[in-house]
């Protein structure tokens, strides 16, 4: 008995070794350890010994089967880990496919740009007003101290719907209209479309946008001014970009400058996109002209502000280097997609 | 405004300040510097020459061959057609490889057989005057051979562009323009005084001037000068008119122009042997006059001008232009200077009316100053004198001033002026920038005298520019508001427009943007009645004079821009403006309408997923699409409106084939309009939880049979009908039509979910709701059930 469990035990290691696939190992099991197996054959044989030899042989036999056992589990798991090896090698994907993009739209870069803007300036305190595009002369131009006849008006070539009537050339109406119903401290942005009478080439639309700023305070100084758009200017251009006041002359604004600033992509060292100046205009401003602010009831003597217009077109345009204004009216996918 | 930087030294010393420096320091004192050029950049190897030896030309009888002498060695051989040269002729000489202005090149080569290095030159072909010469340009005898010729012409000068804004005509002057330069390098400027040598007569008693009507012109200076010989002004005076745009005519007209540009007044000079009684009268144009201006030109005239006449008729139109009967011409000998002060208002409209806007309109309509026609009338006079010293300049001026202009005083205010600009300038430094700029601070009364020739300045803001811009802008700090704390944001129309925007994007949609006003034919072409409408009255051409009242136009342009770029798909949207008439002569209403537009990979139940999916995430529930077979933009059987309860919210649908072959877009093309007005008052971002489902929920299907024409959208009404608070939801899953279910029949499916939220469902309960909604399904829409 003791050679057919030592036969057993080194037909099992031999062959548990051999086998390559679960079925195999099952037919083993069945072979070795089943009801009918060859170990099972064996202890039933056990009652035939002595009760001297039982104790001893029985233990070898358990140990026989431990072993049988425990190499069947052994065995089986590596060929559970090979396979699942297997199946994964199996499953390799070219990786260098293209993906399946999700569909997406894309808002007018002209959005994009004005969030941005409109993110920065309400991170300063500031709301959005909002106005009429078809605007009474009177809000257009006489209450921003540009009475009729005034030379200013043919530098706005303006479209009339009738004496009293103009399609906005401005988004500073909204400052009139914002001041006339509310009263000070005032802190607004106006976006919008802006007309005028320009025929259509790479860098005119008769169709525009303007964003105006309005702030109205006791105090308001015009350093004020210049550090709010210094800050503006930061965000929108980068930490380094530097800012340059020119004095010019708005007639609805004393004093008035025009604000450079340093070349995005030079630097300042003169390039393209600033034509080798080192600076690029990017919007006009001023201290609120005392008229205005009388023609809206607010004592100049006791209230000051300050107004900016920053044209979103041309900011858009060095955000994204675009060189032609007429490709954000013609909206060709291929154009809006790329934003 | 071109300023010649030689002219400039007439006043002032500009020692030793470069091109760069000049036009940087300029643009920051408020005088924008635009270029500055220099005509001699346009010579090359252009030199002074002397003719040698003139002999025929062997085969050519209008040509002569010349010997000339550039002082470089061995004279020149130059082969040449002029008439006016001659032996011992000092000329202007384009030698080999040499350039002249408009970019002309000058190279050696062969006339007739016979070598040529190079060409003679004569003043047009130098550039200097825009007539054609008849001859070579003779320079004097002792002009130094060899000399460059732009040293010796004195074109070797630059130019100085200035863009002046409205606000300050009296820097459209060189006099103004000096007056800025010296006060922004804070150099000593001087205006040389003007000596009139004038004879012992009086001019009243050879001309008379009255004004009508003294709001029309505040000022009228007229001055006499006698026997004057008509003739070219010297080449000096030719050259400076020529360097700031105006060209040349003769010595009186010349003149004119020249103490224009040197004094920012315009002058007029008449013949005053044409001038009926010898009489000026200031007037306005009576309505419909007529008069035949300098330019040819016949004018008629009306009230809104202002006409100065002689006794019997106009002679001319006011600060624009003069009249042709009484032009000073060859034949004049004795003429009267004008030099006044006319309404702005009226010859900007005047100029503005006869469509001719003249340097002296240009200047008269920005507010001229009265007490600047004086100097300027005697300063023509003094030239003209010096230019040719057989005319007689009779004795005074006739001055009518019926209202003397005053300076204005305002007071002197420091430390409001320092508070205002967030400053902190001594008071001692904005009275030397004030004085600089001619303004007078009396420190012991605290005033300032504005000068007359400012009249932009009006109040302690207009000063403070003018301290802080000698000052410098960029010393002016930068800070952070210090106000009360000002909470800013958007309003909630404005998160939703964001949300509009990013939910469209988030679908696929991009955003477009198009202009305010339509062609009025695009209304035909999408088969709408035009109705009431704004009407631009100086449009950019019949395209652009409607403001819109719809939007599908808009879009439709845009996809067809996409379409005939052979781009397969597209699909976009636009929160745009229409613009509704109200009462004429009030604002139209502006109402913002989501518009949708799609074609390519797109059918209609994909264009109303994503209105429904916009409405979902704008919070909005009661929403329902009623089919409208007789909207003539859209698809009789492919259009739908929709409805926010009972509130019409707007249109889609298919696009009618025949709009879209209208807008030539060989494709489906879906749309869709929606009020954004109405889908603000219902949207919200409220949003309330709901404790999740504890108990099982269970499910039927039903498939039925119905008749074709019958709308889903019956089903669901009967289902929502039975909901008794168990029906959790309820999906369309197949939609079938054909023979299988015959002719004009439909089978649709639909699995309908239960759920109760205190307990489990039993079948009985399900049951019961089931065999209510299977009745009235069998009842009202006569299905039958499979």
């Amino acid at each position: 008995m003791k050679e057919q469990l030592g036969a057993i035990k080194a037909a099992a290691e031999a062959q548990l070794k051999a086998a390559t696939d679960l079925a195999e190992l099952e037919q083993l099991r069945i072979r070795f350890l089943g009801k009918k197996g060859e170990l099972t054959a064996v202890m039933k044989e056990m009652g035939k010994l002595s009760k001297e030899d039982r104790p001893a042989m029985g233990k070898l036999a358990n140990e026989v089967r431990s072993f049988v056992e425990d190499a069947l589990s052994e065995k089986t798991e590596a060929l559970k880990k090979e396979a699942a090896a297997a199946k994964l090698k199996d499953e390799t994907l070219d990786v260098t496919v293209p993906g399946k993009k999700p569909v997406y739209g894309k808002k007018h870069p002209l959005t994009t740009v004005l969030d941005d803007l409109k993110d920065i300036f309400i991170g300063m305190g500031f709301s959005i007003a909002e106005g009429p595009e078809v605007e009474l002369d009177y809000y257009n131009f006489e209450a921003l101290n540009i009475p009729k006849d005034h030379p200013a008006r043919d530098t706005q070539d303006t479209f009339y719907i009738d004496d009293n009537i103009v399609l906005r050339t401005q988004t500073s109406p909204v400052q009139v209209r914002v001041m006339e119903n509310q009263k000070p401290p005032i802190r607004v942005i106006a976006p919008g479309k802006v007309f005028r009478s320009d025929t259509v080439d790479a860098t005119h639309s008769p169709v525009f946008h303007q964003i105006e700023g309005l702030v109205v305070d006791k105090g308001i100084t015009m350093a004020d001014l210049k550090g709010t758009l210094e800050v503006f200017v930061k965000k929108l251009y980068g930490e380094d970009t530097k800012l340059r006041f020119r004095p010019h002359h708005f007639p609805f604004t004393e004093p008035s400058a025009e604000v450079d600033i340093s070349c995005f992509n030079c630097g300042g060292k003169g390039c393209r996109i600033c034509k080798g100046e080192g600076w690029i205009e990017i919007l006009g401003c001023g201290m609120v002209h005392p008229k205005v602010l009388k023609n809206c009831d607010i004592d100049p003597e006791i209230y000051s502000g300050f107004a900016f217009g920053i044209g979103l077109e041309r900011v858009t345009m060095f955000r994204y280097d675009i060189d032609d204004l007429r490709l954000f009216f013609e909206n060709d996918i291929g154009f809006l997609k790329q934003f | 405004m071109n300023l010649p930087i030689s002219w400039l030294k007439d006043y002032m010393n500009i020692d030793g300040i470069t091109d760069n420096e000049f036009a940087d320091k300029m643009t920051m004192s408020g005088s924008i510097v635009e270029k500055i050029t220099n005509p001699a950049s346009e010579f090359k190897n252009v030199v002074v020459g002397k003719i040698l030896k003139i002999e025929k030309h062997p085969d050519a009888d209008k040509l002569v061959v010349c010997q000339v002498d550039v002082g470089e060695g061995d004279p020149i051989q130059i082969v040449t057609g002029a008439k006016n040269v001659f032996e011992g002729a000092v000329v202007p000489v384009a030698k080999h490889k040499s350039l002249l202005p408009g970019g002309v090149k000058i190279t050696k080569g062969k006339l007739r057989g016979v070598e040529s290095f190079g060409m003679m030159c004569s003043t047009d072909e130098l550039g200097i005057s825009e007539e054609r010469a008849t001859g070579i340009l003779i320079l004097p005898d002792d002009t130094p051979i060899g000399e460059d010729i732009t040293k010796v012409l004195g074109l070797d000068e630059s130019v100085a562009e200035f863009e002046i804004t409205s606000n300050r005509p009296d820097c459209m002057s060189i006099i103004g323009l000096a007056r800025e330069v010296a006060a922004t390098f804070d150099r000593d400027f001087n205006i040389p005084e003007i000596n009139v040598d004038e004879n012992d007569e009086i001019a009243s008693d050879y001309a008379t001037i009255e004004i009508e009507d003294p709001d029309v012109c505040s000022r009228y200076v007229g001055r006499v000068v006698k026997n004057v010989k008509i003739e070219p002004s010297p080449e000096w005076m030719q050259r400076r008119l020529k360097a700031c745009g105006i060209r040349a005519i003769n010595n009186v007209v010349d003149v004119t122009n020249y103490v224009m540009l040197e004094y920012g007044q315009p002058m007029h000079a008449y013949d005053l042997d044409h001038v009926e009684d010898k009489k000026i009268i200031v007037r306005r144009a009576a309505e419909g006059e007529q008069l035949e201006t300098l330019d040819d030109q016949p004018r008629t005239l009306s009230h809104e001008m202002i006409a100065i006449s002689d006794t019997k008729r106009a002679i001319g139109v006011a600060g624009v232009m003069g009249g042709a009967n009484s032009e000073v011409t060859d034949d004049t000998t004795n003429v009267l200077f004008e030099s006044a002060n006319f309404s702005a208002v009226l010859v900007r409209r005047g100029a503005k009316a006869l469509g001719m806007r003249t340097d002296a309109s240009a200047l008269f309509e920005k507010g001229l100053d009265p007490e600047n026609c004086m100097n300027a009338i005697n300063r023509a006079c003094e030239l003209l004198k010096n230019m040719q010293p057989s005319c007689e300049v009779v004795g005074g001026a006739i001055d009518v001033y019926p209202n003397k202009k005053e300076a204005l005083v305002l007071p002197f205010e420091p430390e409001k002026m320092n508070r205002f600009l967030g400053t902190d300038i001594p008071e001692s430094d904005m009275i030397d920038y004030l004085t600089r700029l001619d303004f007078k601070v009396d420190a012991d009364s605290m005033t300032v005298t504005v000068p007359t020739f400012r009249g932009d300045i009006e109040s302690m803001a207009d000063i403070s520019e003018e301290v802080v811009r000698i000052y410098g802008y960029d010393k002016i700090p930068s800070t952070l508001m210090n106000s009360a704390v000002v909470v800013g944001g958007k309003t909630f129309k404005q998160k939703i427009e964001d949300e509009v925007k990013n939910a469209l994007t988030s679908f696929g949609l991009s955003e477009i943007m198009t202009y305010s006003f339509i062609d009025p034919k695009e209304y035909a072409l999408t088969n709408i009645e035009m109705g009431d409408v704004i009407r631009i009255t100086n449009p950019l051409g019949e395209e652009n004079s409607v403001m819109r009242t719809m939007t599908l136009s808009s879009m439709l342009k845009i996809l067809r821009v996409n379409y005939n770029r052979f781009r397969d798909a597209a699909e976009l949207f636009e929160l745009a403006t229409i613009y509704i008439p109200t009462e004429k002569g009030k604002l139209p209403e502006e109402k913002q309408v989501i518009s949708i537009g799609m074609y390519g990979d797109a059918d209609f139940y994909k264009l109303k997923g994503i209105v429904e999916a916009l409405l979902d995430k704008l919070g909005i529930r009661k929403y329902s699409f009623r089919p409208q077979s007789a909207n003539p933009s859209y698809h009789p059987g492919r259009c739908a409106e929709v409805y926010i309860g009972d509130k019409k919210l707007g249109v889609i649908g298919e696009v009618h084939p025949e709009v879209a072959e209208n807008f030539k877009i060989d494709a489906d093309v879906y749309c869709a309009e929606l009020d954004f007005n109405t889908i603000l008052n219902s949207a919200t971002f409220d949003k309330h939880y709901k404790a999740l489902p504890k108990f099982p929920a269970t499910s039927r299907d039903i498939a039925m049979v119905l008749d074709k024409a019958v709308n889903v959208g019956e089903i669901e009404k009967i289902i929502e009908k039975n909901r008794s608070n168990i029906v959790e939801s309820y999906k369309l899953f197949d939609i079938y039509e054909g023979s299988q279910v015959g002719n004009g029949k439909k089978s649709v499916a639909y699995s309908i979910t239960f759920r109760a939220a205190d307990r489990t469902l039993t079948d009985d309960e399900v049951n019961a709701v089931m065999g209510k909604i299977l009745e009235s399904l069998k009842s009202e829409l006569n299905a039958q059930l499979r």
